[in-house]
């Protein structure tokens, strides 16, 4: 029984949902689960609490203070948090819950981020990307950590 | 800073001994792989420029210097001096429960009913959970009927939890049909084991 469990764990992990509406622009493509001292969200121009609950959508840039760290998860199951004096822009998430094919694209321009790849980059190794002011990050999987100070 | 002006501050801390320039210490990007947690393989490709290097064990790394990218080995206390508040911040893994229902029906198996409790402890244990319910069906019958009886069963389980309080804008229900069996069998075959819904508390 534990072995079919994980097994279950394993095949599910990646399966996802919310996705319906993902690929159309300024969709809800995650959500942050958390969020420590100072948290924002830049969205056309405006600013946001980036606060435990609120929805992320594309083209939303994330950042933190100097006390500040934030973790969310996206819609096809990725999760990412960012520790303090980061920015993170969440460039493109498009992804279809029936094929479970898509896009994920993400800039670090400053800061530190934290990855546990979802069901996007299993496709292939161009789904995923992170890039930083000098370096284009090729996501296969699974778990990574990336900082810059550049 | 922008590449061209990172790829002059290179070449300038090349030729510059560091006495010279202090400032060329090591700015730009550092990348990490770390095990991951389901023992699943994984590797993280790092481009700068025409260099490419492939991360492909855990703690295998880069940073930067003089030259670009640098390879090098990481280890478990420079990744927690380094990225502890983010690796902090992590969300909890999505937990996963799988029902099984009774063929052909939206009804679930006797033994998934006391499974549902479980994951009502999961929901309670996150401070703002999301549940995502993936219907699944065997192979028995064709594309547009098993999609139809995939959302239909994960319908029937979202509904079930949103009549004991779960918050309804908290829950996505998707039918997958037969694309993703959890047994492989040829078409037509009818496998109790296929015939589930999966629930996702994130």
């Amino acid at each position: 029984m534990p072995g079919s469990v994980w097994r279950l764990f394993k095949v599910s992990l990646g399966a996802f949902a919310l996705a319906a509406s993902a690929a159309t622009p300024g969709a809800e493509i995650g959500q942050l689960k958390s969020a420590n001292g100072d948290v924002w969200i830049e969205r056309s121009g405006a600013r946001l609490p980036g606060t435990v609950g609120t929805r992320v959508r594309t083209a939303d840039v994330v950042k933190t203070g100097a006390d500040g760290s934030a973790g969310m998860v996206m819609v096809d199951n990725s999760l990412l948090s960012i520790g303090p004096n980061s920015v993170l822009s969440l460039d493109r998430l498009d992804y279809d819950a029936t094929t479970q094919r898509g896009q994920f694209d993400s800039s670090l321009s400053k800061g530190s981020l934290s990855v546990v790849s979802g069901r996007i980059a299993k496709q292939s190794p161009d789904a995923m990307s992170v890039r930083t002011p000098s370096a284009i990050l090729g996501v296969r999987g699974t778990e990574f950590v990336v900082g810059t100070d550049e | 800073m922008n590449e061209p002006a990172a790829r002059l501050r290179r070449a300038l801390c090349a030729v510059a001994t560091v006495s010279l320039l202090g400032a060329c210490a090591q700015k730009g990007t550092t990348v990490v792989l770390l095990p991951s947690q389901d023992g699943a393989s994984t590797a993280v490709a790092v481009k700068q420029g025409q260099k490419e290097v492939v991360l492909g064990q855990p703690y295998a790394a880069v940073r930067p210097s003089t030259q670009g990218l640098e390879p090098y080995k990481s280890n478990p206390q420079e990744v927690d001096a380094k990225f502890g508040p983010a690796l902090a911040a992590l969300p909890s893994r999505p937990a996963s429960f799988t029902l099984y229902f009774v063929e052909g029906k939206d009804e679930f198996s006797a033994e998934s009913k006391s499974l549902v409790d479980a994951v009502f402890s999961e929901i309670a244990k996150r401070p703002v959970p999301d549940v995502v319910v993936i219907g699944h069906t065997d192979t028995v019958g064709g594309d547009r009927t098993n999609d139809a009886l995939a959302l239909q069963r994960a319908e029937t389980v979202r509904a079930e939890l949103i009549r004991r309080g779960v918050a309804a804008d908290s829950i996505a229900a998707i039918g997958r049909g037969k694309r993703e069996l959890l047994v492989p069998t040829a078409d037509g075959v009818a496998e109790p084991r296929n015939r589930r819904v999966e629930i996702l508390v994130r």
